[in-house]
């Protein structure tokens, strides 16, 4: 699979003669009438078909606000699931017009891979799970473990940092997909899974017993997940960067899908300029003015998608955290929108 | 050659009536090959070029600068001394030998076990020549990559944890992390076993060499294999008494959360290695039916008039006969095997498409040049291998006197 993808990438960068400037992704969604979005092989909580084979999560939903902007419609995505190694060449060679799966944000990506990050949907960092039965209850009792790992991920890395800065020996298992990982740890292959603490949540209730399986208190790196787009695109990168940080405002202003019809009609000068009943917004971005207002009302404001997804009442269970919005201790913040 | 006899004869029947250019076919053909090499070259050279500003306006790094650079990741196995600080240059070859490994071995018993069940597919007793044509038929249809899912998945996942390990008397230790065996520690002294094992190898060429031409002047049999076997076991071991056993094992045991010491194998490497042998095998074995059976039975009668017992009918008249039918297939089912090695991946066994093609190519975002490296890598063991396989074939072809 990821073999076919690389040669894919290799051969679109090789035979594509248009050397331009401009590939303008916002045109090419609009003609298409739907937008094609990379996300996980199946993340509960982040990105996951439901049972009707809907996909459903956090990743999923900034990719249906990127389409309530774009089309007006959050329902026109096309999700292709994709793994981790999968994941950059299927951007490059423009299998997709966006990648949100995930992705930890870092320098090397941002700089060598042809692709820009557009923000950070998630603030998450990196954490062990083991069985209870291992008897262990700090990362630093590791030293000699087997750890299972996914293939073409940060995760790889900072494990390999950690254990060598703390004078601790391990064996990774390196396994394509997150379903191959979890069926390594469940069936005692490795002692511990390592991954973005969010998604050990997630991958725990993926397995046949969660509660055999604890995540251990140790945060060992910083893993801001966010989207990504091909670089080059400026018109469409700031689409999908405010996209996100629409989600953010509303959350600020205190819109929400359930009011945000009853508060359109309010004087208040930045929800007139929100929902696109004053002002261009709309239209510097190449999108209709209501594009926020739609993103609100159809998939909500960042903390509604938070919740729905992987908040409190989920069978994640994750605590705002990091996650809240500046102004009550957390990280999500949104650049004004004048 | 035929180009060289026709020359001569060209210019002898018209010496003075040099043909115009294009009417001479030999040069006609020379230059549409030059063309053909002009243009083919003229295509590679502007889709790099093109791929090169490509890459460079998308903002995608390229070069092979990479390879120097540090990995930072950790290899489940490596045959030789890696660390996360390494290259990924390293990674490269850490991942190539790996690839190595499991083809070298798979090739090793596949070999094995294709020649036996080929020989039990023609065996007179039913029970065994049916036996065998199930295997065959069993193996050879069901698609690789679920075999070496069913190893891994069913066979291997289905072991007990380290702690309830099965073992062969407290040396030996099967579980879901692996095999684990004693390793021979070599101590001070030792490298006179070495020494011995390498004497024993000469010496028994020479006695293959004397007890060749001893036969041929005399017509006497000498045991040859008996005796070579003696020099090359026997010899190494008596040099370990007389030395006082230089040698001793290290064995495997449980600490912590792991076995530690001894040999690991671990099971991505036993799965890859189970499913490409016994797939493989079936072919193989197919092969080696054909081979036998390509001899015309006259020839064992005839062998049989002339006195010689079975074995050595076999040894002398059979097989030399079918290794020529026998091996041009067996060199693609040796290609096949290397190549199919690439579905490590399906299962983290790290081999070369694993570790470089997979992880190095996803932390440096070079997918270009890597996928350009592995297949060129992959190319060149194909070809070595063929070219050990057609030598060793002009070797066993029928000598015309
Ligand atoms: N944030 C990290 C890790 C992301 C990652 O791939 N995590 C795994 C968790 S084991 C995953 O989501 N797998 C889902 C899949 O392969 O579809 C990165 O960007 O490299």
């Amino acid at each position: 699979m990821k073999k076919i993808g690389s040669v894919a990438a290799a051969a679109a960068v090789a035979l594509t003669f248009s050397v331009q400037s401009h590939s303008a992704t916002l045109d090419t969604v609009k003609e298409r009438g739907y937008l094609q979005c990379g996300v996980s092989t199946g993340l509960p909580g982040f990105s996951n078909p439901d049972d009707k084979g809907n996909w459903q999560g956090l990743d999923v939903d900034v990719c249906r606000a990127v389409a309530a902007a774009a089309l007006g419609d959050a329902s026109k995505v096309k999700y292709v699931p994709l793994n981790a190694k999968e994941r950059f060449t299927a951007l490059q060679s423009g299998e997709i017009d966006m990648l949100s799966r995930n992705t930890t944000w870092t320098l090397t990506r941002d700089t060598t891979l042809g692709l820009n990050f557009t923000g950070v949907s998630y603030y998450d960092g990196q954490g062990f799970m083991v069985s209870k039965k291992l008897g262990v209850s700090s990362a630093l009792e590791l030293d000699g473990a087997t750890v299972c790992i996914q293939a073409g991920t940060t995760t790889e890395l900072n494990l390999a940092d950690y254990f060598r800065q703390n004078n601790m020996t391990y064996q990774p298992v390196v396994f394509d997909t997150s379903d191959q990982t979890v069926q390594g740890f469940e069936a005692g292959r490795c002692d511990v899974l390592t991954s973005d603490q969010s998604q050990l949540y997630a991958l725990r209730i993926k397995l046949a017993d969660p509660s055999s399986a604890m995540v251990l208190p140790e945060v060992i790196s910083k893993e801001p997940l966010g989207p990504s787009v091909r670089q080059g695109d400026d018109q469409w990168f700031n689409l999908v960067k405010w996209s996100l940080f629409a989600a953010v405002t509303a959350e600020e202003m205190g819109l929400t899908s359930a009011n945000v019809d009853q508060m359109k009609n309010s004087d208040n000068p930045d929800v007139k300029r929100f929902t696109g009943a004053e002002g261009d917004f709309g239209k510097a971005l190449g999108v209709n003015n209501d594009w926020a207002y739609q993103i609100v009302k159809q998939v909500g404001n960042y903390g509604e998608i938070f919740e729905r997804n992987v908040g409190a009442n989920t069978p994640l269970g994750i605590a705002r955290g990091l996650n809240a919005l500046w102004s009550k201790g957390g990280l999500q913040y949104a650049p004004p929108m004048r | 050659m035929s180009s060289e006899a026709k020359k001569p004869q060209a210019h002898s029947t018209m010496p003075n009536n040099k043909p115009l250019f294009w009417n001479d076919p030999e040069k006609r053909a020379l230059f549409f090959q030059a063309l053909l090499i002009l243009a083919v070259g003229g295509a590679i050279w502007i889709i790099v070029d093109n791929t090169l500003a490509n890459l460079e306006q998308r903002g995608i790094t390229t070069g092979f600068d990479f390879l120097s650079k540090p990995a930072g990741f950790g290899i489940l196995q490596s045959l030789i001394e890696y660390n996360e600080q390494e290259s990924y240059g390293r990674t490269f070859i850490v991942g190539l030998l790996n690839t190595l490994l499991v083809s070298g071995i798979g090739i090793a018993l596949a070999t094995l076990l294709g020649f036996v069940i080929g020989v039990a597919r023609l065996s007179h007793n039913w029970l065994i020549s049916r036996l065998a044509l199930v295997y065959i038929e069993i193996f050879r249809n069901i698609p690789l990559l679920l075999q070496i899912f069913f190893w891994y998945f069913a066979v291997l996942r289905a072991l007990p944890n380290a702690k309830q390990s099965l073992s062969i008397g407290e040396s030996v230790f099967l579980n879901i992390r692996g095999l684990y065996i004693p390793s021979p520690v070599f101590e001070a002294g030792s490298s006179i076993i070495l020494i011995a094992l390498i004497t024993g190898v000469i010496a028994s060429f020479f006695v293959s060499r004397w007890a060749h031409k001893r036969q041929d002047d005399t017509g006497q049999i000498f045991p040859t294999t008996w005796v070579n076997l003696g020099l090359i076991v026997g010899l190494p071991v008596i040099a370990f008494f007389i030395s006082g056993s230089p040698v001793s094992l290290e064995y495997p045991e449980l600490k912590g959360f792991n076995f530690r010491g001894g040999i690991t194998v671990i099971p991505e490497f036993l799965a890859l290695l189970v499913a490409l042998s016994i797939y493989t095998a079936a072919f193989i074995a197919e092969i080696v039916r054909s081979g036998i059976q390509s001899v015309h039975h006259g020839q064992t009668e005839a062998a049989h008039a002339l006195g010689l017992p079975h074995g050595r009918t076999l040894k002398l008249v059979i097989i030399p006969q079918a290794m020529r039918v026998i091996i041009p297939p067996l060199t693609s089912q040796y290609l096949n095997l290397t190549k199919n090695s690439s579905l490590a991946t399906a299962i983290g066994y790290p081999d070369l498409v694993s570790v470089f093609a997979g992880t190095t190519l996803n932390q440096t975002g070079q997918a270009v040049e890597i996928i350009f490296i592995t297949m060129a890598v992959y190319l060149l063991i194909s070809l070595l291998i063929s070219v050990f396989m057609n030598w060793y074939n002009k070797r066993m072809s029928l000598v015309e006197r």
